[in-house]
C-alpha cells in the first residue's frame, strides 16, 4: 500500500541536487519518479527509486541528509477524472493531504501521496477499494 | 559659563600635556589608595606584593594587574565597590547572558561628574542653554538614556527623554520643541530619517536641528557622512561604556578627527591584547582604561576589548586630550549590533534548545544602507522531517526564540549538516562583513 520515498534537503544553492545526482549514479540506482519544492532559501527534493534503502545509506555515507517515509502511492486507470474520484474520497473522510505528486508507469497514473492521518488514509483505501502501486 | 567659551571646564579641557599628567598621578595615587577599601583589590594588592606607596609615576601603573569583566562577573553583584552600599544611589547591570551579569555602582559625586563628562562634550559641540535636546535613546539600565539625561540637563538645556522608538512622535517631538540636538544610535536617526521622508518631512527646511550625537554601536566614516548628508548637519561620534559609567569617556570635537578622551577622568592606555604590552603610538591595539575619578567603584587597567589607536594629543580645538580613533572592532567576539551587544554563546545557547539543529552554526553581520543585519545559519540534525509546515515553523520558532534572547530578529537559515566552514577544527562563528570595519 505504502512506498519508501527518500527526501533530501536541498539549499538553493547550485551543485548541492547535481551532488545527490551523481551519488545515485555511481551506484546505478534508478529514479523512477522525483519532485523538488522549494522556499526561497531551501528546497526538499523528494524522490522514489528502485532501491531505497541502498540510497539512503549511500547519501549518509556521502554526508547527505535525507530521510526515508512511507508514502501511498495510488494506481489510477487511464480515464480522465481518476484523480479527482481518489481526492475526493480522502477530502470526504476529512483528510488533509501534505502534499501530491504524480507519474506515469506504462499508462497508469500513480499518485504519490502524504496525508496527516497514515491510519485513515489506509482505511479509505480498503474501503473504496482503491488500487495501490508497489515497486517491486 | 558663558555661551561665547568653546570649553565648559576650560581649568581641565585645555590643560597642558604636562600638566595633565602631573594631574593623573596625583588622581592615579588618589584612587589606588581608595581602592584598598574594595575587598577585590585589597586582596589583588596584596597578591602581588604591591602597595598604594609603589605608585611613584604614571609609569608605575604598569604594575597593577588588569581588570577585566570576568573579575566584575566573579565579584558580582558588590564585591569591587570602594564605599559602603549606604552611600551608592545608583546602580546599573549589564544583561547576564554570558554569566552573571555585571553591577556598576554610583555615589551621587559619581553621577555629578558623570553628567560633567557629558556636558563637557555637548558644550564642546556647541550645545547651550538655550538648545532643547532630545534623547532618541532606550533608558532603563542602557546607560545612553540617564547618561545623556543628566549630561543634557546639567549643560543647562531643555531635555526630553523620548527613549527610542515611535518615530512619529519623535518627529512631531522634533518640530514641536523645537529640538536642535538628537542623540540615538546611528542607525536608528536613519530610521527617523526614512519616517521623515514618508512623512514629507525635511529636516533642513522643517526642523531647528543642529547636532547629532551618534554612538553605541559602531559605524564607518561613510556612514557618518551619510547620516550628515540626510539630516543636514553634523553628527558627532561618543564613545561610553557602562563600566566607565555610561556615554562621556569620549567625544568628538567640531574637529571630527578622532574622539577626545577625558584625561583627567581616565588613564588611556592601548596594549596588545594578546601581549598585554603597550603598542607603539599610533598603532591598533585594545583600549585598557583606569578611573581617575570615581568613588563607588573605581576600575584600575579595566579591558574594554574594544580595539582602537591614539590619534594624536594636540589638536586644533586647543585640547590636549589624547584623541583615539573611532573603535576598530572587539578583541573577544562580542557583536555590536544597533547598539545592542550579543556575545555568539548567546545564539549558541537558544540553538541549542532545538533538538532538530545541529552544533555548527555561523552568524554572519551585513550592512544595508546603514541598517546592520544578522544572518544566523544553523545545520539541521540528520533526522529531520520532509513536511515543509514543519520546516518553516522551526524557522520561525528559532527565530522567535533568538529574538526574545538577543532583542533583534535575525535571519535564520536553516542548512544541510555538514555545509558549514570548519576551520582547523575550531568552528568559525562569526563572519562580520560590515563595513565599518573595511
Ligand atoms: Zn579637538
Amino acid at each position: 500500500m505504502t512506498i519508501k520515498q527518500i527526501s533530501i534537503f536541498i539549499e538553493n544553492k547550485s551543485g548541492t541536487l547535481l551532488k545527490v545526482l551523481n551519488v545515485l549514479k555511481e551506484a546505478n540506482i534508478q529514479i523512477i519518479a522525483s519532485t523538488i519544492s522549494d522556499t526561497v532559501e531551501y528546497g526538499i527534493y523528494r524522490i522514489i527509486c528502485d532501491k531505497p534503502t541502498e540510497a539512503s545509506n549511500l547519501l549518509k555515507q556521502n554526508g547527505i541528509s535525507s530521510i526515508t517515509n512511507d508514502v501511498f502511492a495510488i494506481e489510477l486507470d487511464d480515464t480522465p477524472g481518476q484523480a479527482a474520484t481518489a481526492i475526493q474520497n480522502f477530502s470526504e473522510a476529512g483528510i488533509n493531504i501534505s502534499y501530491m505528486y504524480s507519474f506515469l508507469v506504462g499508462c497508469k497514473g500513480i499518485l504519490i501521496m502524504r496525508t496527516n492521518d497514515t491510519d485513515k488514509t489506509q482505511e479509505i483505501i480498503k474501503l473504496k477499494k482503491m488500487k495501490t502501486y508497489d515497486l517491486a | 559659563m558663558d555661551d561665547k567659551s568653546p570649553y565648559l571646564h576650560p581649568e581641565f579641557e585645555t590643560l597642558s600635556r604636562e600638566d595633565i599628567q602631573k594631574l593623573q598621578l596625583q588622581r592615579l595615587q588618589a584612587t589606588v589608595k581608595h581602592c584598598m577599601n574594595s575587598p577585590f583589590y585589597k586582596k589583588r594588592f596584596e597578591e602581588c606584593g604591591l602597595k598604594p606607596e609603589d605608585i611613584k609615576t604614571l609609569d608605575d601603573l604598569r604594575k597593577i594587574p588588569f581588570t577585566t569583566k570576568q573579575d566584575l562577573r566573579d565579584t558580582y553583584p558588590f564585591g569591587i565597590a570602594s564605599v559602603p552600599l549606604r552611600q551608592c544611589v545608583r546602580l546599573h547591570s549589564s544583561s547576564g547572558t554570558t554569566g552573571n551579569p555585571t553591577v556598576i555602582l554610583h555615589t551621587q559625586k559619581d553621577l555629578d561628574e558623570w553628567a560633567n563628562q557629558v556636558a563637557r562634550n555637548l558644550w564642546m559641540v556647541g550645545l547651550r542653554p538655550d538648545d532643547v535636546f532630545q534623547n532618541s535613546s532606550g533608558y532603563g539600565m542602557f546607560t545612553g538614556g540617564l547618561g545623556f539625561q543628566y549630561g543634557a540637563e546639567k549643560l543647562g538645556m531643555l531635555t526630553v527623554p523620548a527613549a527610542a522608538g515611535n518615530s512619529l512622535r519623535q518627529i512631531k517631538f522634533i518640530k514641536d520643541f523645537g529640538t536642535t540636538a538628537i542623540h540615538a544610535v546611528p542607525s536608528y536617526v536613519t530610521r527617523l530619517y526614512e519616517v521623515m521622508q514618508e512623512q514629507g518631512v525635511d529636516p533642513r527646511r522643517d526642523t531647528k536641528l543642529k547636532v547629532l550625537a551618534i554612538g553605541a554601536e559602531p559605524h564607518s566614516e561613510e556612514q557618518r557622512k551619510r547620516i550628515e548628508n540626510m539630516m543636514g548637519v553634523k553628527a558627532y561620534n561618543s564613545f561610553g561604556m557602562s563600566e566607565m559609567c555610561g556615554p562621556g569617556v569620549g567625544f568628538e570635537c567640531k574637529e571630527q578627527n578622532g574622539l577626545h578622551f577625558w584625561e583627567d577622568y581616565y588613564i588611556v592606555e592601548i596594549v596588545d591584547p594578546e601581549t598585554l604590552e603597550p603598542v607603539p603610538e599610533g598603532e591598533i591595539g585594545e583600549l585598557v582604561l583606569t578611573t581617575l575619578n570615581r568613588e563607588a567603584m573605581p576600575l584600575l587597567r579595566y579591558r574594554t576589548r574594544d580595539l582602537t589607536r591614539v590619534l594624536g594629543h594636540s589638536c586644533p580645538c586647543g585640547r590636549n586630550h589624547v584623541r583615539l580613533d573611532r573603535m576598530r572592532g572587539r578583541s573577544d567576539d562580542m557583536m555590536v549590533l544597533r547598539g545592542v551587544n550579543i556575545f555568539p554563546i548567546q545564539i549558541e545557547k537558544i540553538l541549542m534548545q532545538f533538538p532538530e539543529l545541529a552544533n555548527n552554526y555561523l552568524i554572519t553581520l551585513t550592512t544595508d544602507e546603514d541598517n546592520d543585519n544578522m544572518t544566523v545559519e544553523v545545520e539541521l540534525e540528520d533526522m529531520f522531517t520532509d513536511d515543509y509546515a514543519r520546516l518553516q515553523r522551526l524557522n520561525k520558532d528559532v527565530t522567535r526564540a533568538l529574538k526574545d534572547e538577543i532583542l533583534l530578529t535575525p535571519h535564520v537559515k536553516l542548512v544541510a549538516k555538514g555545509t558549514l566552514p570548519v576551520s582547523e577544527g575550531k568552528a568559525v562563528r562569526v563572519v562580520d562583513k560590515r563595513k565599518v570595519y573595511q
